[in-house]
């Protein structure tokens, strides 16, 4: 890691230095610190799990594959679109880049929309944590939802934070501040982005998968 | 290495900075020079250093005899939260490496700044808003926190007071606490001058780099279980509530996942200062570079595992609390290995006690007595008599202020003439420190006696019986407040009148001592090239005649 010719240092007198090695480097340090907050969350997923098997399977047929399933395409499909989005810039394909980073971004609002209306279907049935009708219910499911709804709003935020930076990176795309030779801001929030699928690929499986 | 014709045209970062603004408030607040920031965390911390000292004398002087003295019980729990909240997370997590981690990792790194200057300010403003918002818990309606540092659950969710603001000022120094370890990490691994490989790295830079470790990987955890406070409290989702299912010993074993490795996010830099000093006052490379350097590395992986000794009494089966007591006796390996290799450098060593190795030495002994009393608790059998007693307070105590505490003196007094330029009085200095040996010991000795008699902490009356050692007790806390007024009005004197330094008053060699005083803006005129070992005083002459 001491390879010092990635460490340009500007002729200015300001010493403006450029390290797109350690500028990653912070960021997958960054992701790591993200995976330990949602691991967390696991943790404790995988203690009532333990402790409440049967009244997880049962609370999990109250919540629809279907939407999951298609709310794991949509993210995978940006997943992709992101990474599409950073190599048509390497490639110097500014046009199709900016096409790629917009479709990231549409896909992750469609998401949000998606869970928008899945979440409000649940309220409307009554499932919101503290409602009579959940605490109507079995110990393990009232945490099955709890843990339902604090996972999936958590990472529903995290993905609210995705569509702000992924517009703000857009933006400096087309305005030439991030061009084909610096490209490290792109690359960084797409690591971002595939975190933030990463971690639905666990959730999903957990939460729609289980009945 | 600068030659002295240059040093003397070299303007000092304080008279050159990287901002828009040439001078003022401005020229600080949005710079982005580490040397500017660390100073900047310097002069919080000391703030809110003093205002939970402040209570806490308070805290004894209510304790100087049986009975109501001064305030009532729900005061009490309020101030002994507060010294605890203030204490732990504004003063002794960020306090060594936020200030002189800052300040130093780039200066003996060899490096201009750390990998994300921008990043760094950040940090700490964020840290400020921190700050901000565990004030404004204590102004608001509803009242100052009063659940203990721990926020242990079920209390904390029906506590009628600010916790919900209070810990989310916790999320957010942790936030901060997370991008400085991220920062130091990236700088360690990509800033190093040339000819630094990483066993050429002095060892303050080791531990700064372990507790960067610890930062990034225990932190997350208290931020989402402090998450979870805040939504069970707003919402009643019930995952720390029994009455839904849900387990409040979960929460110890989430808060303690975090906030055991983060007593070492408080005690490993402070190892690392010793590390420094020692060699420097002894004359001589340090013994067992490597051990330490890499013990550093032992007690950030190890402390990880033993969690949950905090909570031998809470209820968990055997078979944990015996893995659980004997990994905590693993890590005080690690801890000893340091010990014996200090004491070993200063064998044959030419030995200059100067205020900071007195401190040092102040500390050995004060960190000695803490550690060993922490294998005490450690163990089941006598953990279950002395828990939540006087002798964990006192144990703590030992450990923090004396040792971490200690040594951010011992690092103030050592650092000073690089920082500032000047320098304090070395005879009121010794002073003080022969001062804080005697307010520490009578301050926090009896506690160890009272505890082992079944002393209770976080109780504002006691019974006749513990009275004469309580009262011995706030007598220590004047002579303490004492000793800390003149040991801080000799630093302020020396900032403001102190006479002017050399550029390497005690003749240390690590990089940092091989710029000028205060350092330039961007540290070094051109950036050294590491031909010696961290400790090697050979290189001294040539330093000289540089």
């Amino acid at each position: 890691m001491t390879d010092s010719n990635h460490i340009i240092e500007s002729a200015a007198d300001n010493h403006i230095h450029r390290d797109d090695i350690g500028a990653k480097m912070g960021m997958w340090l960054f992701l790591f610190t993200e995976i330990l907050l949602f691991g967390g969350l696991f943790l404790v997923y995988a203690v009532y799990r333990f402790q409440y098997p049967d009244q997880f399977h049962i609370a999990g047929m109250d919540l629809s594959t279907a939407i999951g399933t298609i709310n794991t395409i949509i993210l995978l499909t940006s997943s992709l679109t992101v990474a599409l989005s950073i190599t048509a810039l390497q490639k110097q394909n500014k046009s199709l880049s900016i096409i790629m980073l917009s479709l990231t971004i549409s896909l992750a609002i469609l998401f949000m929309i998606n869970k928008y209306f899945e979440w409000s279907g649940k309220f409307s049935a009554g499932i919101y944590p503290g409602s009579e009708d959940l605490l109507s219910r079995h110990n393990g499911e009232i945490l099955f939802f709890g843990l339902y709804f604090v996972m999936t709003g958590l990472h529903a935020l995290h993905v609210l934070v995705g569509i702000v930076l992924l517009s703000i990176i857009l933006g400096m795309v087309v305005n030439k501040k991030i061009t084909y030779d610096y490209t490290v801001k792109l690359e960084n929030s797409g690591l971002y982005w595939h975190l933030v699928d990463l971690i639905w690929i666990f959730l999903f499986p957990l939460f729609y998968l289980i009945q | 290495m600068t030659n002295s014709s240059a040093v003397l045209n070299q303007k000092s970062f304080y008279e050159e900075g990287n901002t828009k603004a040439k001078s003022g408030l401005a020229a600080w607040i949005f710079s982005t020079d580490h040397k500017r920031i660390g100073l900047m965390y310097l002069s919080a911390i000391a703030i809110f250093f003093s205002v939970a000292a402040i209570i806490g004398i308070f805290m004894r002087l209510e304790l100087i005899s049986t009975g109501k003295d001064l305030m009532d019980a729900q005061t009490y729990n309020t101030l002994f939260t507060l010294h605890g909240v203030i204490m732990i997370f504004l003063f002794i997590i960020p306090g060594i490496p936020a200030v002189f981690g800052n300040f130093f990792l780039p200066l003996q790194l060899g490096a201009r700044d750390v990998s994300f200057p921008r990043l760094n300010l950040f940090s700490f403003w964020i840290y400020i808003t921190g700050a901000i918002l565990v004030l404004l818990s204590l102004v608001l309606p509803g009242g100052p926190i009063d659940t203990g540092w721990t926020f242990y659950i079920p209390y904390s969710v029906r506590s009628g007071t600010n916790i919900s603001l209070a810990i989310f000022a916790a999320f957010v120094l942790g936030f901060s606490s997370i991008l400085t370890g991220i920062n130091f990490i990236t700088t360690v691994h990509r800033l190093r001058a040339p000819g630094m490989s990483w066993f050429k790295m002095p060892l303050f830079v080791w531990a700064t780099y372990a507790t960067a470790w610890i930062q990034i990987i225990a932190t997350p955890v208290i931020a989402i279980t402090i998450v979870l406070v805040i939504i069970e409290r707003l919402f009643g989702v019930g995952i720390f509530d029994p009455s839904l299912g849900g387990d409040p010993i979960l929460y110890q074993h989430l808060f303690w996942i975090y906030s055991h490795p983060a007593v070492y996010i408080m005690i490993l830099p402070a190892m690392g200062v010793v590390s420094e000093i020692i060699p420097t006052f002894a004359r001589r490379t340090i013994f067992g570079y490597k051990a330490i350097a890499i013990s550093s590395l032992a007690i950030a992986f190890v402390g990880y595992l033993v969690w949950a000794h905090h909570m031998f009494t809470s209820g968990m089966s055997d078979t944990a609390r015996w893995i659980f007591s004997l990994l905590t006796f693993l890590v005080a390996l690690p801890s000893g290995v340091k010990v014996f290799n200090w004491v070993a450098t200063m064998y044959k060593g030419s030995i200059d006690p100067k205020p900071p190795f007195l401190w040092v030495m102040n500390f050995i002994f004060l960190f000695s007595i803490g550690g060993l009393t922490g294998l005490v608790l450690g163990s089941l059998v006598t953990d279950v008599h002395l828990h939540d007693t006087y002798f964990v307070v006192a144990h703590f105590h030992y450990v923090m202020f004396g040792g971490t505490g200690t040594i951010f003196f011992a690092a103030l007094y050592y650092w000073f003439p690089k920082i500032f330029g000047k320098m304090y009085n070395i005879k009121t200095a010794n002073i003080g420190v022969a001062l804080f040996f005697v307010a520490f010991n009578l301050l926090y000795f009896p506690k160890f006696i009272l505890g082992y008699m079944g002393m209770p902490r976080r109780y504002y009356d006691f019974l006749p019986e513990f009275e004469s050692l309580q009262f011995v007790s706030t007598v220590g806390s004047w002579l303490m407040l004492i000793t800390l007024i003149l040991i801080i009005w000799n630093l302020m004197h020396g900032i403001l009148r102190g006479r002017k330094s050399e550029s390497n008053p005690w003749g240390g060699v690590t990089l940092e001592w091989h710029t000028s005083s205060p350092p330039p803006l961007e540290n070094f005129k051109v950036i050294p090239e590491v031909k010696h070992e961290p400790y090697d005083f050979s290189q001294l002459e040539d330093m000289k005649n540089d």
